[in-house]
């Protein structure tokens, strides 16, 4: 047990006192990250603004033994960076310098604390762009991207945050400085890059992250396409792939989503329709219209109610404004809600919905489905009321259910938002305790005392076997009816 | 054509065998790419017979396989639905199954545009040094449960287990491909291709040796046309086997039995080897021919944050890729140890220290 004064004045010796934060009070905006369901006060709070100031606290925690919980820009949906009580919350948001933006190479150098946005702000004089874009990209940071392998409404087409990274700097528990990648497309050794990208943490803190940028595309254009029910649309989206088109993005939204988002923002969208998808093709200006044009018609041909282009730049960011918005729209129904994140084989997405319909009814709460169509992932919203007693709970089963689910169908349990505190019990029924066991000696090669953001992400063993025991494994018993994968 | 097969057992019984006895294999699918890496000590293991395309989902964008599967079966599986494997695979002598490819993580012209394979692996099911059959990633596009372990086998040269099944990211494939040309003699090339780059240009492979300098491009004619107009530059008609050449390393340039080495770099980092290179990957990949010290070559590299790997050819009991931090170095034996703790597969194919 480590004490808060001593340890603030231990603190206070290794950094500029402004960096230590260790009131009860002040700990408080600490407590929770993108998903308020979890709290936890921590012991202390830091916030460097350098990484020399990063090494000195790694070096002097693994010297006292105390947990490090990093956090970004504290807008993760999975209780990544719930805090420790007996720990230090590593705040990376002072490190938030654009260090390069090298035009010429198509990079830029970003400190981990940068706002993703303000990364394709920085490169826009160059017409360039990072490709990335989370729905909370206005506040999310670089190096939050990186530990949660970020994706977003574009990486069918972009990829994931890991598609474009080049270069990371870490900082490993013990205090060493380690490069990872190179500024060229590749580096010698294993691919250890792949490896921390999406690590929540886990494995050491990033201090610099070199990303790929890319030319803003001359022309974009959206469609907008109401079905009369949720298959039809999804049929949809297989065959427009099916077509040899790949879109810059391909969302779809069901009926109650469709009709918060409306409510919210103004999209200009069908409020009858059971889903909308929305179709968007980036390029130059007259292949641009050529592949809209395909896409209308297959949409029309796959049973689309009604397809609609945007008429300009300003509609086209309205649909889309539409999509970006559905979480707090949601939210906007309900006191409380529960944000889902399993990937789907894309063909699965009729059944699974069906599913989820069947568990909002017995449950008795309702469910907002929004998808990211093109790449199967799925974000259901569990609507509830945390100051009902057992509501909230009622809302973690459901959700439990719907992640298992998405197993059970070939999927799994987070497509971009990452495991954290949330989703721990969960990985226990995507992996076997060979695998699990396997996950636990990758992450004691970089923190053999396990003091990089203990409990989250990978489940001990013991606590699957009780999560066994209470639960029953999803392979055996529930959704005895579907086909396995 | 051989039939298809699964292995895995018989795999997983040979592996446990020969982990009890601490025998040391070194594992082969087609042998394509024997040249490459340091030479493996132990017994040939051939995982060419477990083979077979296990699923494929056009429009689901995925395709799982066995190891063992040949890379020409699986394209041409592909190419009937009009896709691809979007890293465009070397076929070094013809040869190459999916395993050996992600194991080597090469990537073809298209590397840039396309990926790489790890940027394409989605999961796989891996036999690991002590005989388990483990399962990392999936076969959908996005999955960060856990450590992407997945990807981590790419390039690591069969060093942390057997690929028995790997589940592959494909894309549509262009419907058409168009090769443009031009000169440049005192223009730097490099600004003439950012300024292509720049503009959105659809490039999917460049190719640059000496005053020469050749674009591919996906796009239509209409789009060709204006393009050329616009940048001044000329068609060539009739190149798909220049690409494929120039993927297989087939070109003229290569036929030299000198060391040959791939240096990786940011594409405008201006790089005086002495002889002159080959540039890929709009300049992102050079391939030197060069019997200067290998240190120099990789000062060169690594004065501009890039790499360089003794490719084919010239002492090849050396270090082959570049040296590692040694806490680099150090992560990776560990993590060796993690997968395959008797050191069984490949011992000193990738470095010697593991």
């Amino acid at each position: 047990m480590h004490d808060r004064q001593t340890l603030a004045r231990a603190f206070q010796q290794l950094l500029p006192s402004d960096c230590v934060i260790f009131r009860e009070e002040e700990l408080i905006p600490y407590e929770c990250d993108g998903l308020s369901a979890y709290r936890r006060v921590p012991l202390i709070v830091l916030l460097p603004y350098t990484a020399d100031q990063v090494e000195a606290i790694l070096k002097f925690c693994h010297r006292k033994q105390i947990p490090v919980v990093a956090r970004g820009a504290g807008t993760g949906l999975s209780g990544g960076a719930l805090p420790h009580e007996q720990g230090v919350l590593l705040s990376l948001a002072r490190l938030n310098k654009i260090l390069e933006i090298d035009a010429e190479n198509m990079q830029a150098r970003v400190q981990p604390g940068v706002r993703n946005l303000a990364v394709s702000e920085a490169a826009r004089p160059h017409g360039l762009y990072y490709a990335p874009d989370p729905s909370s990209q206005i506040a999310c940071s670089i190096g939050g991207n990186v530990a949660e392998n970020a994706g977003g409404v574009h990486c069918l087409k972009y990829g994931l945050t890991l598609h474009n990274v080049l270069q990371l700097t870490l900082i490993t528990i013990d205090g060493e400085k380690i490069t990872l990648g190179t500024g060229g497309l590749d580096a010698p050794g294993l691919d250890l890059l792949t490896l921390i990208t999406g690590s929540e943490g886990m494995l050491g803190v990033v201090v610099e992250v070199r990303v790929k940028l890319l030319p803003i595309p001359t022309c974009q254009q959206v469609v907008l396409a109401a079905f009369d029910d949720v298959e039809t649309a999804a049929n949809a989206v297989a065959e427009i792939i099916a077509q040899g088109i790949l879109p810059a993005g391909l969302e779809m939204m069901d009926n109650l989503s469709i009709r918060a988002s409306e409510d919210f923002v103004h999209a200009g969208y069908p409020t009858d329709a059971e889903a909308i998808l929305l179709c968007e093709v980036d390029g130059v200006d007259d292949e641009v219209a050529e592949e809209i044009g395909q896409v209308r018609q297959i949409l029309l041909k796959s049973g689309a109610a009604q397809v609609r282009t945007a008429a300009d730049e300003q509609e086209r960011i309205r649909f889309w404004a539409g999509r970006k918005n559905a979480f707090p729209a949601v939210g906007r129904l309900s006191p409380d809600y529960y944000c889902m994140d399993g990937t789907i084989p894309r063909s699965q997405l009729g059944k699974v919905l069906k599913h989820i319909g069947e568990m909002s009814d017995r449950y008795g709460l309702r469910c907002a489905n929004v998808f990211h169509a093109g790449d199967g992932n799925l974000h259901p919203l569990i609507l509830y009321d945390a100051n009902i007693p057992g509501e909230l709970e009622q809302a973690e089963r459901f959700g439990g259910e719907i992640l298992e689910l998405c197993v059970a169908v070939g999927g799994t349990i987070t497509g971009e938002h990452g495991v954290g505190m949330e989703k721990i019990n969960q990985m226990c029924v995507q992996f076997t305790d060979q695998e699990l066991e396997t996950f636990h000696a990758v992450k004691a090669v970089f923190d053999p005392h396990n003091l990089l953001n203990p409990g989250k992400a990978i489940p001990t063993l013991n606590r699957c076997a009780e999560f066994g025991a209470m639960h029953v494994h999803a392979g055996k018993l529930r959704f005895p009816e579907l086909e396995r994968f | 054509m051989a039939s298809d097969r699964d292995d895995a057992r018989q795999l997983q019984a040979l592996v446990l065998d020969a982990c009890h006895a601490k025998r040391r294999l070194r594992l082969v699918g087609s042998n394509s790419k024997g040249f490459y890496g340091r030479v493996a000590e132990g017994e040939t293991l051939s995982l060419s017979d477990h083979r077979g395309v296990v699923s494929y989902a056009p429009t689901e964008l995925v395709i799982t396989a066995r190891g063992g599967t040949p890379l020409v079966e699986i394209e041409r599986l592909l190419a009937e639905k009009e896709q691809m494997l979007p890293f465009e695979p070397p076929h070094f002598n013809g040869g190459g199954t999916i395993g050996g490819a992600v194991a080597a993580g090469l990537s073809g012209p298209r590397r840039p545009w396309g990926g790489a394979p790890r940027d394409l692996l989605l999961g796989i099911k891996l036999l690991d040094g002590r005989g388990r059959i483990l399962n990392f990633g999936g076969q959908v596009m996005k999955n960060v449960a856990g450590y992407d372990l997945s990807r981590l086998m790419a390039g690591a040269l069969g060093t942390l287990g057997i690929l028995l099944e790997v589940s592959v990211k494909v894309l549509p494939k262009p419907p058409q491909e168009h090769t443009l040309m031009f000169f440049s003699e005192d223009r730097n090339p490099w600004k003439v291709m950012r300024d292509l780059l720049g503009k959105a240009i659809p490039i999917t492979a460049t190719c640059s040796q000496g005053k020469r300098h050749k674009l591919r491009l996906a796009c239509n004619e209409r789009r060709l046309k204006q393009i050329q107009t616009t940048h001044g530059l000329e068609t060539i008609e009739n190149q798909q086997e220049f690409w494929q050449a120039l993927r297989d390393q087939e070109l003229d340039f290569f036929q030299c039995k000198a060391p040959l080495w791939r240096i990786s770099l940011p594409p405008a980092a201006v790089l005086d080897p002495g002889n002159e290179t080959l540039n890929e990957w709009a300049n992102a990949q050079r391939w030197l021919v060069s019997e200067r010290p290998a240190e120099e070559i990789r000062a060169l590299a690594e004065e501009q944050t890039g790499h360089a790997t003794l490719f084919r050819y010239g002492d090849r009991s050396g270090e082959l890729f570049h040296p590692l931090q040694p806490r680099l170095a150090e992560i990776q034996r560990q993590l060796k140890q993690v997968f395959d703790p008797n050191g069984i597969f490949n011992p000193g194919r990738h470095y010697s220290h593991y």
